[in-house]
């Protein structure tokens, strides 16, 4: 049954993609993309990748989408004829399929337990790590523990996308003046369901921040819900109560904060004698180290992304605001 | 205490000090933080570099976890030397970038421009040290939005469209590699370079395998803008600001060469890439063409920087030719040339992007009668340019020297003709800039403007390259015996590797 | 027969490649290669998730009367190569909102035709 189900899914996914590429709708194009992202986030639940799956919808088919569309408009919905010929790109894109089907042709059959996958080094994570590390979400323990230097890099790219973004779009309070016309004013059934769907989803995201141990969640999907929830603010009561709410500035600290505090424990780690990012040197206990450091190091990943993905969103929607008064 | 973590230490200080710069905002102070981290992490790659000279192989595993399970760092001559190359570079770039980015930066964003110089040193010294396939991937994506961001950040409109090109021509490039990471992970189940090596000799014919190496070839090659896959290059470069193109064009680029070699002589074994896959006949004429093509469309530009941007295209041709001869004394000019380009190209970049400072163009006509007005920017120049092509007492002859050698060795008389021949171009391309300085008269009116010489905080660092160009030009002795160990320690490793596999049949 | 139904799942990933790839080199707008990136490296992420499938497995977190546990490694690292492809799609969106605004289109052949005028 299940894959059955994933044959259906994946073909799914096959004739979404082959609409976006003659679609010249932007909207529609999008839109799709978001349809895309949630039937891969189906997929990955189906392949077990509940994690993946979570971060998938949240920051896939939830961020991507949301600055796509913020993009789109700026820059006007309609894709122009494309006049040049597409020849080119047509043979280029046959060889990489061409190399890529000829790469599948020695690929180990789809899910074997005997694959090389299985047998080498994951082993360790699926046997080991619930003693090692005592959690047992084996994503999380390779994730913040095993590969912990992995996601602090993923931090530091997070972190970098915001430099790029402030360096491009530069983020500007309105004046009191804008103020009464921007959001959503007139529309009292939005304001008061936003007013109690946006605790929920602080709890939500809190709960997901700290359960991320013991079943699928972390700190990059608490973030990004985190995000969606002021995001929600914002658009409903409108971008200077929002700035009023968090300013642009505390962001910027809580961002470069989040940073700091994961490169802390590794430093914290150093200085009681162990590698850069050892838990099991921060406490008497090696288990109760680990389970420190991961609740740690989940609460820099989890404040970073909030703020990066809230400034960027503040960051595009400002520049709609403006052009709008334009 | 620090001697134990000192694989670590380049890659994380300037990874800490990002944030903090970030922070501190728009003053001279933040100048002074990222000149000093940048330093330190000199400071310590001169160490690793000493100590990897006299111990071999250093490991660091992070996390305390052993490899393969935790993600190690793994230091050899090898990247310890091309980190020596970047660090350098970076502190001599920030300290130059200071009076530079004035001119072409906004002065709101000057503290952006520095978090994302040290994101970029963070992310290439990660690149170089790592010895994980895909902690290679993540540091590759650090280093690149970082670069994104600095080529965005000049004035000129032009730019913008130069970092879009650059961040989709990129992002093909680190997708490609994604794939091919994922496919030898499939074939072997592991991620640590040292573990893939020894485990796919067992595998040793399989169709995956080798697609995998394919797509982390190509991958590789878009990074280090190998031709034909450089489109993305000579614009970034061009339109980037000057201490953001002197950084550039000096380091990012040697890096992704770096990873291309780590991955053929570490990865795949020597012999199965270029024995039995000819990798080296491709990669040979690639080269080749690069140095011819890109030297040719060099000496028609008439914006400098296009100029020195296609040189690079050219010069990286060369490095890639060292490595497709397949020997020790090839490899050895290929690390040689590693290092001395980017002592070259800095010091190039420098003196165009002090043109700028005070001229206002880089267009070759604002160069007429610089030579006057402005002489030691204009020395420096002349003094860099002859390092280009391969004048003696300059390191760029050392290059040229050991890549002949190298083509000699095999009998390949017509590949050392080549070489000398893509010399002569140079001439052409670094010749008409000198011309124009030092024999033609100012445009009107440049003459009645009195041109100055730049700030000494520009000149300075300037300068240092320069000196380095010639002093490494005579005193070969460090990277010789670097880049020696660095080659005879890559190919006594795959003999290992043979022998082992050898054993096991 | 069984050869295909165990590489169905490799097969359908590269079409979905072939597809997202070719977005991102033909499109003339902007925006769409954009999407076209996103669809590119999606497809990447099922291809690293397929193979952490094991039949029968669950997914692998530590529950009582569970036996097989499909491979969390490609799930952590697909979970970064997430978080980095939304970064890059942020700053490339970002960089179009910009070159919209200094060239006053978002298509590739039109700002070509301007830089080209100067």
């Amino acid at each position: 049954m299940a894959e059955l189900i994933n044959l259906v899914l994946l073909a799914m996914l096959a004739l979404t993609a082959l609409r976006i590429i003659f679609l010249k709708d932007l909207f529609a194009v999008i839109m799709l993309f978001g349809i895309f992202s949630f039937l891969s986030a189906l997929i990955f639940i189906n392949l077990d990748a509940v994690d993946v799956a979570f971060t998938e919808a949240s920051v896939g088919a939830g961020i991507s989408t949301v600055l796509m569309l913020g993009t789109l408009a700026l820059t006007g919905r309609k894709e122009k004829a494309n006049s040049h010929s597409s020849f080119l790109p047509l043979v280029v894109v046959c060889i990489t399929g061409a190399a890529l089907i000829y790469g599948t042709l020695d690929m180990p059959d789809f899910g074997d337990p005997d694959n090389p996958v299985h047998q080498h080094v994951a082993p360790r994570y699926i046997e080991e790590s619930p003693k090692e590390v005592g959690l047992p979400n084996m994503v999380t323990s390779v994730l913040a523990s095993y590969r912990g230097f992995d996601t602090l890099g993923e931090v530091v790219v997070v972190f970098a996308a915001l430099i790029a973004v402030l360096s491009l779009l530069s983020i500007r309070k309105e004046t009191e003046q804008d103020a009464s016309e921007s959001g959503l004013k007139s529309h009292h059934v939005l304001h008061v369901v936003a007013k109690l769907v946006i605790p929920l989803i602080i709890l939500f995201a809190l709960y997901v921040q700290f359960h991320g141990d013991f079943g699928p969640g972390g700190g990059f999907q608490a973030g990004v819900i985190a995000a969606a929830a002021l995001i929600l603010y914002a658009l409903v009561f409108g971008l200077p109560n929002a700035f009023a709410v968090i300013g642009a500035k505390f962001l910027y600290c809580m961002a470069s904060a989040g940073v700091l505090l994961y490169a802390s424990v590794g430093l914290f780690s150093m200085y009681k004698g162990g590698n850069f990012l050892d838990y099991n040197k921060i406490a008497a206990e090696p288990l109760a180290g680990q389970h420190y450091g991961i609740i740690i190091i989940e609460l820099g990943v989890g404040i970073t992304v909030f703020a990066v993905m809230l400034s960027i969103f503040y960051a595009f929607s400002s520049q709609t605001a403006r052009s709008n008064i334009k | 205490m620090l001697e134990q973590h000192l694989a670590a230490l380049p890659i994380l200080i300037p990874l800490l000090a990002a944030p903090i710069t970030f922070i501190l905002g728009r003053s001279w102070f933040t100048w002074l933080f990222a000149t000093s981290t940048s330093a330190l992490a000199c400071f310590f790659s001169w160490h690793l570099l000493a100590a990897a000279l006299s111990d071999g192989v250093l490991s660091y595993a992070l996390g305390g976890w052993p490899p393969p399970w935790g993600i190690e760092l793994r230091v050899d001559t090898a990247n310890a030397f091309v980190l020596l190359a970047v660090s350098t570079l970076s502190t001599l770039v920030l300290v130059y970038a200071k009076d530079s980015i004035e001119k072409e930066i906004e002065a709101s964003k000057h503290s952006l421009f520095y978090t994302a110089h040290l994101l970029c040193l963070a992310g290439l010294s990660g690149m170089l040290l790592t010895g994980d396939a895909f902690n290679l991937f993540v540091f590759l994506e650090v280093s690149s939005l970082a670069t994104y961001t600095l080529v965005s950040l000049a004035s000129d409109r032009r730019c913008l469209t130069a970092a879009f090109r650059y961040l989709v021509m990129g992002t093909i490039g680190a997708t490609f590699i994604l794939i091919g990471v994922g496919m030898l992970y499939m074939m072997t189940g592991t991620l640590n370079m040292l573990d893939l090596a020894s485990r796919i000799d067992v595998y040793e014919s399989s169709r995956t395998i080798n697609t995998g190496m394919a797509f982390i070839i190509v991958g590789v090659s878009i990074k280090l803008a190998l031709f034909p896959l450089h489109m993305w290059l000579p614009p970034a470069y061009t339109y980037a600001p000057s201490a953001v193109s002197a950084f550039l064009a000096s380091t990012a680029t040697k890096v992704a060469v770096y990873v291309m070699i780590r991955f053929i002589f570490t990865v795949f074994e020597v012999e199965h890439v270029f024995e039995e896959m000819r990798m080296d006949l491709i990669l040979m004429v690639l080269a080749i063409v690069a140095i011819f093509k890109s030297s040719y469309t060099a000496i028609v530009q008439s914006n400098v920087k296009t100029v020195l941007a296609y040189s690079s295209v050219a010069q990286i041709g060369y490095m890639i030719l060292g490595l497709s001869l397949v020997s020790v004394t090839g490899l050895m000019a290929s690390f040689i040339h590693i290092f001395n380009h980017a002592l070259m190209k800095g010091a190039l970049f420098m003196a165009v992007g002090a043109v700028f400072y005070r001229v206002g163009s880089v267009d070759i006509k604002a160069f007429r009668g610089l030579g006057k007005q402005m002489p030691l920017t204009m020395a420096a120049f002349t003094i860099a340019g002859l390092s280009i092509i391969g004048v003696p007492l300059t390191v760029g002859f050392i290059s040229k020297w050991y890549l002949v050698t190298a083509a000699l060795e095999q009998n390949h008389w017509v590949i050392a003709a080549l070489v000398l021949a893509g010399s002569l171009l140079a001439v052409v391309y670094i010749g008409r800039v000198i011309e124009a300085a030092y024999f033609q008269e100012p445009t009107e009116s440049q003459a009645h403007n009195k041109i100055k010489e730049v700030p000494w905080l520009m000149l300075t660092p300037m300068w240092v390259l320069v000196l380095a160009n010639i002093y490494f030009g005579v005193d070969t002795s460090l990277t010789t015996e670097a880049a020696n160990a660095a080659s005879e320690w890559l190919f006594q490793n795959t003999e290992m590797a043979t022998t082992r596999q050898e054993v096991i049949k | 027969m069984n050869f295909i139904l165990d590489h169905y799942n490799y097969w359908i990933t590269i079409i979905l490649m072939m597809a997202g790839f070719y977005i991102v080199i033909s499109a003339n707008n902007l925006v769409k290669k954009i999407v076209g990136l996103n669809v590119f490296q999606v497809s990447v992420f099922l291809l690293y998730i397929t193979m952490g499938k094991v039949s029968g497995g669950t997914a692998p977190i530590v529950v009582d009367g569970a036996t097989q546990y499909s491979n969390p490694l490609p799930h952590v690292l697909i979970l970064t190569a997430i978080v980095v492809g939304v970064a890059t799609t942020a700053v490339g969106l970002a960089l179009i909102v910009r070159i919209k605004g200094a060239y006053g289109t978002v298509e590739e052949n039109e700002f070509k035709d301007q830089d080209d005028a100067i």
